[in-house]
C-alpha cells in the first residue's frame, strides 16, 4: 500500500461522505428548475441533517434493538460502499477486500436490514414499505449483478477498480454490450433509489410510497442516518454508474499526486452532469402504479441479460 | 500409514457409539430425562468428535478396510477419503448442534416414546455415516435403505394426525422409486464383472451409451432424495411433519448425502464424464432452484417454508455440480474446481444455516404452539436468543456478506463468468444465462428471509397468547449458538476450509493443489481474474464505521431517547391486524410469478352471512404429473383386479388353462 493510495482511499471515503447530501440537493435542484417551480439551496439537505441530529430521538413503543442498530448497520454499509467503489481512483487498498459481486451483496444487506427494521414496529404502513421495497430489490439486485457481469466479462475481472481500469484504456473500442446494460443500470438506479418511475421522494402518499414508509417512524438521529445512507446510496450508484460507463478520469498509479488532484474536479463534473440528466428523467416520467413496477424492473431486467447476450454473440 | 488406518476405525467407532447410545435408549424408554438429557448429549459428543477427525483427515491418504458383518459372501467393505471426509464433518458438526437442540426439545407426550425416538434418530445418524463410507454397493444400499427407514418413522413420530401419516407414505414410496433407480445404476456401473464393490465399478469400462444410462439412473434416484423437481413433492410434505430437530437433521443433512452420491458415482465411480450431463443437471438444478423459491415465498406455515427454500438449495448445489461437470467435461479442470468447490461449500453452509432455521422454528413452536405465519408475531421480545440467532441464519442464507451462504454464491458466480470460454457454440452462451437464474433465485431468497423472520419474530404479537411465549432452554440455546457460530466461522474464513476442500477436487478431479488466496483473508481462486473477497475485513472494516458512527453522534450532538406510541402517519387505532399477514407479504411473488402457481380462490358473496375468504396456492407438477399417474396406477389395479375375484373355482380354471397352455406349448 503506498501512501498515494492511502491518501485516494481517505479522500474518496470523506468525499462521499460530506458531498452525498449535495449531489442529493444538486438533484432536487435541477428538479425545481425544470418544474418551473423555485429551487431549494443545494445546502438544504445538510440543514435537514443538522436539524435532526438536533432532536430528541422518539422510539415506538413495540420497537426492539433491532429497529436503533438498523440505522448505523445502513450507514456504515453505504459508507464501506463507497470505500470499495473507484469513484476517484483505481488503487484502493481497500477495494481487494470486496469486488462488485461482494459490492451487489453488501447493498443488499443494507435493504435487508431496512425492511426489517420496517416490519419491527409492525404498523401498517411499514409492513408496506418493506413488502414493496423488497419487490422492488429481487428484481434489481438481479440485474445490477447481470450489468457488472457484463463489465467482468469483457474486462476479465470482477474487481470494480480493474473494470474501471480496463474500459477506460479502450477510449476507441466500442461496446455493444455496454449499451443494453447502461439502459439496464439506469433503469436500476432510478428504482434502487427510489426515484420516480417506481417511487416519489417528495411524497407521503401512502398509495405510492416505498421508501419513505420505511422511515415514517424513524425520528431525530436515527432519520438524520437512514436520510444520510439514502443519499449515500444515490452518489455510490451513480459512481458504479461512472466506473462502468464513463471511467475517464479516475486517477491511475502512472499520474502520481497530481491524477488525484485532477481526478477531484472530473467526479464533481460527472456528478453534476448525472444528477441534471436524472432530474430530467425523473421530469419527463411519470410515477408508475406499484404493480407495473415489476415490468420496469424486468425490462432492466432483460436489457442486463441481452447486454450479457450480445457480448457473447460479438465478443470483444 | 499406522495413524492413518485409525481414522477409518475411530469414524467406524463413533458410528458404532450413536448405534449404542440408540438403544440404550429402550433401556428406560418412557423417561424424558433420560434419554434428553444424558443420551443425546452423548450423541453430539460423539458427532463434535466425528466432525474432528474428518477436518483432520481430510488430507490423509485414502483408507480401506473390510468389516466381517453382513452376508457370508459379502463383507462390507469400507473407505476413507477426502470426499468422505468432507461430508463426515457435514454431518458430524451439523449433528453435534442438533443433538444439544434435541436434548433440550424433546418434551412428554410429543407422539412416539422418548426412548423409541433415540433410538430412531441415533441410527438415522449412524445410517447416514455408513453411507459416506461405503465402499460397495451392497453395503451402500442397506446403510441408504436404513437411512430412509428410520427417517421414515422420524417423519411420522406423530403418526395419529392423518396429514402426517399420507406425508410419510408419500416420503416413502419415492424413497423407494429412488433408491430402485440407484440400485440399478450400480448394476449398469459394475459392467459386466459382476463385482459389486466400488473398486471394480471404477476399474470397469463402460461405453459412453452405458455411462449415460449408469449416470441417468444415478442422477434420478439421488435426485428424488435430494427434492430435485419435478421428484420434489413429497419434500413439502415430510420435512415439516417430523419434530423440528429431525426436520434440520433432514433438510440440512440427509438431502446431501444425495449430493454425496451424486459425486461419488460421476467423478469416482465413471470417472470420465460427458459434458452434455452437465447441461442436464445444471437445468435440473436451476429448475429446482427456481421453483423452490418462489414457491417458499408463497407459503404460510413456517416449516414448510424453509422445506421449499430446502428444494431452492439443493437445486443451487446442483447449479454447482452440473457447471463442474461441464467444465470437467470439456477440459478446463482448474475453472471446474471452483464451481466443485462452490457446490461444496454450499452444502456445508446449508446444513449449518438450515439447521439454525429449523431449530428456531422448533423452539418458536414449542413457545407457541403454532406454525401458521399469521398467527405469530413479535416474538423478538419474548424470545430474543432464539430470534437473534435465527436472523443470523436467515441473513445467511439470503446469501448476505459477511455470513457464510455469502461465499458459496460468490464463488458460484466467479466460476459461471468462465462459461463463456466453453469451446462449443451456444453452450457458452446459454450457460452465463444460468448465473442471471442464480442471481435472481439469491435476491428472491432474500424476500423469503425477510417475510420469514419479519412475520415471525417483527411487528406486533397477532394473537393474545403469544405475550406468554418464553424463551428456549440451555440446551436449545447451546444448540443454536454452535450452529450460528458454525455459520459465523464459515462465512469469515473461508480460505482455511477452501484449503480443505481442495484436496477433495485433488481427488474428484485429479487436478493440482490449487491457489486460494494471497494472504490468509483473502480468497482469490484465480489470479489471472484478479477478483478477491476478503470477509473478515469486510467486516471489521463495517464494524468499525459502525462503533465510529455510534460513538461520533453521542459526542457530537447526544443520546436521548424518549419512548412513545407509534407514528403510523398519526393513525391512532393500531392494531396487530394491521400488519402485513404471510399471505400478504407474499402477495407480490404470488401476483408476479402467477403462471407457475395453481391458485384456488374461495370468495364470499357480498349476501354472505359469516364470509369466508379463502385462497391456496397449489403446486403444477402435482397437478400435472403425480395426480394422472397416480390414477394410472390406480386404474391398471384395477384391471389387475378383475382377475382376483376370490372365488377358488376361477383360480382352478386359471391353473387349468395356464396347464393346457403350456402343454400345447410344449407338444
Amino acid at each position: 500500500m503506498t501512501t498515494l493510495s492511502a491518501v485516494t482511499q481517505t479522500l474518496e471515503v470523506i468525499f462521499a461522505a460530506l458531498v452525498a447530501p449535495a449531489f442529493l440537493g444538486w438533484v432536487n435542484q435541477c428538479r425545481a428548475w425544470l418544474q418551473n417551480r423555485r429551487p431549494p439551496s443545494v445546502l438544504q439537505p445538510y440543514w435537514g441533517l443538522r436539524k435532526l441530529f438536533h432532536k430528541d430521538a422518539i422510539l415506538a413503543d413495540g420497537a426492539s434493538p433491532l429497529f436503533r442498530i438498523t440505522p448505523y448497520v445502513v450507514f456504515g454499509t453505504m459508507i464501506v460502499a463507497a470505500a470499495i467503489i473507484p469513484s476517484m481512483g483505481t488503487r484502493l487498498p481497500l477495494s481487494t477486500a470486496a469486488d462488485g459481486i461482494a459490492l451487489v451483496g453488501l447493498l443488499a444487506t443494507a435493504r435487508v436490514f431496512v425492511s426489517l427494521a420496517a416490519m419491527d414496529i409492525g404498523t401498517a404502513f411499514g409492513s408496506l414499505g418493506a413488502r414493496r421495497e423488497m419487490m422492488v430489490g429481487f428484481l434489481a439486485e438481479p440485474a445490477l449483478l447481470m450489468v457488472l457481469f457484463v463489465a467482468a466479462m469483457i474486462s476479465q475481472t470482477t474487481s470494480l477498480p480493474l473494470i474501471a481500469e480496463s474500459l477506460s484504456v479502450g477510449v476507441h473500442s466500442l461496446y455493444p454490450s455496454l449499451a443494453f446494460t447502461g439502459v439496464a443500470f439506469t433503469l436500476v438506479l432510478l428504482a434502487e433509489n427510489a426515484r420516480i418511475p417506481v417511487d416519489n421522494p417528495a411524497t407521503h402518499l401512502e398509495l405510492t410510497m416505498i421508501h419513505e414508509a420505511m422511515l415514517l417512524e424513524y425520528s431525530a438521529r436515527h432519520l438524520a442516518l437512514m436520510e444520510w445512507a439514502a443519499a449515500l446510496k444515490l452518489f455510490n450508484y451513480a459512481c458504479i454508474g461512472f466506473a462502468m460507463f464513463v471511467p475517464w478520469g479516475a486517477t491511475r498509479e502512472a499520474l502520481g499526486p497530481l491524477g488525484l488532484v485532477l481526478a477531484v474536479p472530473v467526479l464533481a463534473v460527472k456528478l453534476v452532469i448525472a444528477g441534471a440528466g436524472i432530474a430530467l428523467i425523473e421530469t419527463l416520467s411519470a410515477k408508475l402504479r406499484v404493480f407495473r413496477a415489476p415490468e420496469f424492473l424486468a425490462t432492466a431486467f432483460l436489457f442486463a441479460v441481452l447486454g450479457l447476450l450480445v457480448h457473447l454473440l460479438l465478443g470483444t | 500409514m499406522d495413524l492413518s488406518v485409525s481414522f477409518l476405525n475411530a469414524c467406524l467407532a463413533l458410528l458404532a457409539m450413536w448405534g449404542v447410545i440408540g438403544f440404550a435408549g429402550l433401556i428406560r424408554p418412557h423417561s424424558v430425562e433420560f434419554a434428553g438429557r444424558k443420551l443425546f448429549p452423548l450423541g453430539a459428543l460423539c458427532g463434535l468428535g466425528l466432525a474432528v477427525i474428518g477436518a483432520v483427515s481430510v488430507a490423509m491418504p485414502v483408507e480401506r478396510s473390510v468389516l466381517p458383518i453382513g452376508l457370508p459372501d459379502l463383507p462390507f467393505h469400507v473407505r476413507r477419503d477426502a470426499l468422505s471426509s468432507v461430508f463426515l464433518v457435514l454431518l458430524g458438526g451439523a449433528s453435534c448442534g442438533i443433538s444439544i437442540f434435541a436434548a433440550g426439545y424433546f418434551r412428554k407426550g410429543e407422539g412416539a416414546l422418548p426412548g423409541l425416538l433415540c433410538l430412531q434418530y441415533h441410527i438415522f445418524l449412524a445410517s447416514m455415516g455408513l453411507v459416506l463410507l461405503a465402499d460397495d454397493a451392497y453395503s451402500f444400499m442397506v446403510a441408504w435403505e436404513t437411512m430412509a427407514l428410520s427417517s421414515y418413522f422420524l417423519v411420522t413420530t406423530q403418526h395419529r394426525i392423518p396429514e402426517i401419516r399420507h406425508a410419510g407414505f408419500l416420503y416413502l414410496l419415492i424413497a423407494h422409486v429412488g433408491a430402485l433407480a440407484i440400485l440399478l445404476s450400480f448394476g449398469v456401473l459394475q459392467g459386466g464383472t459382476w463385482h459389486f464393490t466400488f473398486d471394480a465399478m471404477r476399474a470397469a469400462h463402460l461405453s459412453t451409451g452405458w455411462a449415460t444410462v449408469a449416470f441417468g439412473l444415478a442422477l434420478f434416484g439421488f435426485g428424488a432424495k435430494a427434492g430435485l423437481v419435478p421428484l420434489h413433492v413429497w419434500l413439502p410434505e415430510a420435512h415439516p411433519a417430523a419434530p423440528s430437530p429431525v426436520s434440520a437433521l433432514m433438510s440440512g443433512v440427509m438431502l446431501k448425502t444425495a449430493v454425496y452420491g451424486m459425486l461419488r458415482v460421476t467423478f469416482d465411480l465413471l470417472g470420465e464424464v460427458q459434458w452434455a450431463w452437465g447441461l442436464l443437471v445444471l437445468a435440473v438444478g436451476l429448475v429446482s432452484a427456481f421453483y423452490g423459491v418462489i414457491f417458499a415465498a408463497v407459503q404460510t406455515d413456517m416449516k414448510r417454508l424453509l422445506a421449499w427454500s430446502s428444494i431452492e438449495n439443493l437445486g443451487i448445489i446442483f447449479t454447482g455440480f452440473g457447471l463442474t461437470i461441464v467444465f470437467a467435461g470439456v477440459g478446463m479442470r482448474p475453472v471446474a474446481t471452483i464451481a466443485l468447490i462452490a457446490t461444496l461449500y454450499h452444502c456445508l453452509n446449508h446444513a449449518v444455516m438450515k439447521s439454525v432455521l429449523f431449530c428456531g422454528t422448533g423452539a418458536v413452536l414449542h413457545a407457541t404452539g403454532e406454525r401458521n405465519l399469521g398467527r405469530l408475531g413479535g416474538l423478538i421480545h419474548r424470545m430474543p436468543w432464539v430470534a437473534w440467532l435465527t436472523l443470523l441464519g436467515a441473513l445467511a442464507i439470503a446469501g448476505l456478506p459477511p455470513l457464510n451462504g455469502f461465499v458459496s454464491e460468490w464463488l458460484l458466480l466467479q466460476s459461471f463468468l468462465f462459461a463463456g470460454e466453453v469451446p462449443h457454440t451456444f453452450v457458452n452462451m446459454l450457460l452465463p444465462v444460468g448465473a442471471a437464474v442464480i442471481a435472481l433465485c439469491t435476491a428472491l431468497a432474500g424476500y423469503v428471509m425477510v417475510k420469514f423472520f419479519g412475520v415471525v419474530f417483527l411487528g406486533q404479537p397477532r394473537e393474545a397468547t403469544l405475550t406468554q411465549a418464553r424463551d428456549a432452554g440451555l440446551l436449545e440455546r447451546l444448540g443454536l449458538i454452535w450452529l450460528a457460530a458454525c455459520c459465523v466461522a464459515l462465512g469469515l474464513f473461508p480460505v482455511q476450509v477452501i484449503n480443505a476442500l481442495d484436496e477433495v477436487a485433488q481427488l474428484l478431479l485429479r487436478s493440482p493443489p490449487g491457489h486460494w488466496s494471497t494472504e490468509w483473508w483473502l480468497l482469490a481462486p484465480s489470479a489471472a481474474r484478479q477478483a478477491s473477497y476478503g470477509p473478515l475485513v469486510l467486516f471489521a472494516l463495517t464494524l468499525a464505521v459502525i462503533v465510529l458512527t455510534v460513538l461520533g453522534v453521542r459526542l457530537l450532538y447526544h443520546g436521548r431517547v424518549r419512548r412513545g406510541p407509534a407514528w403510523d402517519c398519526g393513525f391512532v387505532r393500531l392494531d396487530a391486524r394491521m400488519q402485513d399477514t404471510a399471505e400478504g407479504f407474499g402477495q407480490p411473488i404470488r401476483h408476479v410469478f402467477e403462471t407457475f402457481f395453481v391458485v384456488t380462490r374461495e370468495l364470499p358473496t357480498p349476501f354472505d352471512a359469516a364470509p369466508r375468504y379463502q385462497m391456496t396456492v397449489g403446486d403444477w407438477v402435482w397437478r400435472g404429473l403425480y395426480l394422472p399417474l397416480g390414477l394410472i396406477v390406480r386404474s391398471s389395479a384395477d384391471l389387475v383386479a378383475r382377475l382376483q375375484q376370490g372365488r377358488i373355482a376361477t383360480y382352478l380354471l386359471y391353473s387349468f388353462v395356464t396347464l393346457i397352455a403350456l402343454l400345447a406349448l410344449v407338444l
